[in-house]
């Protein structure tokens, strides 16, 4: 019977999407347990460190380094952090709307952009937007090294040491939870202030070896485990992200299948009818 | 009972130790550090090498670092290792092929670059046996 040969074919194609795209969505699943693992191990040092460049911020060190002081701003760039992949829903389409915004009203006050992109979805989003990117790095993949990051992480700490630039900002996606992710941009230098009221005397460390390279070498590695931490959050809002898209797409197309079946089955009903009919309608003219 | 400070121990990888201690062993660019309860605020950059934990009650933890940061405050002491290993987690074989390894590309000498990089290296697999002996040693 050639009734609904057409209808049949379709179920049989979004049924096969439905197979993929439910494996995609077991896959993320098991991704983001293994990405959240991670963001939780990496977590202690970038709160530690940061606890630690607090009460540097707070004494009264002999060295001041260049990124305890602010200045007017003329120049500020963006570390953006992205996904190497699509199919996560909206995720880096809201972290670019926010960044967007945010570069817009910069821009509004004549200050100019750079831009360091991580991740492909980035680089593709600026090839088209426009921006001053000086540095992109891609195929960092799920475990994120620091060592792969820090080329990128580099040209900007440099351009903001040098002067070339007067702010840094990091931008990613920061993990709510698996529901909800949260574009976010945070200000990496010059340090943003940090309350803290534990020791407000006047105070300073003892230093071995020597100040200015402590403080200096401690400050790079704060930034570094910052722009680390943003890199491994964001990755494990990725895969929230896809697992979440994944399941929306296996549902709808359930949805599409049982619509399509739906169809299927009037049509062959009808053709069934029709044809009782031509045979009582041919019986009773013989 | 002795005096304890609060003494934390992270890696960017994880978070090795916390807790109460009676003194930490450390050692820093300029030499070997012992903190006790009461030091001075101090913040110093470490060498790889083992930072030695004594606990409340006069138990010992031995970690390996393989360098970073060793920053004191009057209530807690916290060591930024950039990479670290508790004692018993180091693995005698790889450290001492590392450091055959790093000794052969020292031996070579085809550029100052790889030099530099074979004597960290070196350093650190020294650094790393060192530990894992003295955790020996006092196992033993």
């Amino acid at each position: 019977m050639a009734v609904g040969k057409e209808i049949r074919t379709q179920i049989k194609s979004v049924q096969n999407t439905q197979k993929i795209t439910s494996a995609m969505e077991m896959v993320a699943a098991s991704k983001m347990r293994r990405t959240q693992d991670r963001m939780a191990e990496s977590r202690p040092y970038a709160d530690k460190v940061l606890q630690v460049v607090g009460h540097l911020a707070n004494a009264n060190p002999e060295h001041r380094s260049v990124y305890m002081q602010s200045r007017p701003v003329k120049r500020v760039g963006y570390i953006v952090v992205s996904t190497e992949k699509g199919l996560c829903g909206g995720l880096n389409v809201n972290e670019f709307r926010a960044l967007v915004k945010d570069m817009k009203g910069h821009a509004d006050n004549g200050v100019e952009i750079d831009l360091a992109l991580i991740g492909r979805k980035a680089q593709s989003f600026f090839r088209s937007f426009g921006g001053n990117v000086v540095a992109s790095i891609d195929g960092v993949g799920e475990a994120p090294q620091v060592e792969e990051l820090i080329g990128g992480i580099t040209v900007m700490l440099n351009a903001y040491e040098a002067g070339t630039i007067d702010r840094l900002y990091v931008v990613f996606n920061t993990f709510v939870n698996t529901m909800t992710q949260a574009p976010t941009i945070r200000q990496l230098a010059p340090l943003p202030p940090m309350e803290s009221n534990e020791y407000s005397h006047s105070w300073d460390y003892l230093y071995e070896p020597d100040a200015a390279e402590l403080i200096e070498g401690l400050i790079r590695r704060y930034l570094e485990a910052q722009v680390y931490q943003a890199v491994v959050e964001n990755a494990a809002c990725e895969q929230a992200a896809k697992m979440i898209a994944m399941k929306n797409a296996t549902e709808n197309a359930g949805k599409l299948i049982d619509d399509l079946q739906l169809s299927y089955n009037n049509a062959r009903q009808a053709a069934i009818t029709q044809e009782i009919a031509e045979i009582v309608g041919g019986a009773q003219a013989v | 009972m002795a005096m304890t400070i609060h003494c934390d121990v992270v890696s960017a990888e994880a978070e090795l130790f916390s807790g109460r201690v009676e003194m930490v062993a450390a050692t820093g660019v300029l030499g070997e550090l012992g903190i006790m309860p009461g030091h001075a605020p101090l913040l110093t950059k470490l060498k790889p090498g083992p930072v030695r934990l004594i606990l409340a009650g006069g138990e010992e933890e031995t970690i390996y670092a393989s360098g970073g940061f060793l920053e004191v405050q009057p209530g807690v002491v916290t060591v930024l290792a950039d990479t670290a290993a508790r004692a018993a987690d180091i693995d005698e074989a790889a450290a001492q092929k590392a450091m055959e390894d790093a000794e052969r590309a020292m031996a070579d000498r085809s550029g100052d670059f790889e030099f530099s990089v074979a004597a960290a290296q070196l350093a650190e697999a020294a650094a790393q046996l060192r530990v894992l002996r003295m955790h020996k040693r006092r196992g033993a």
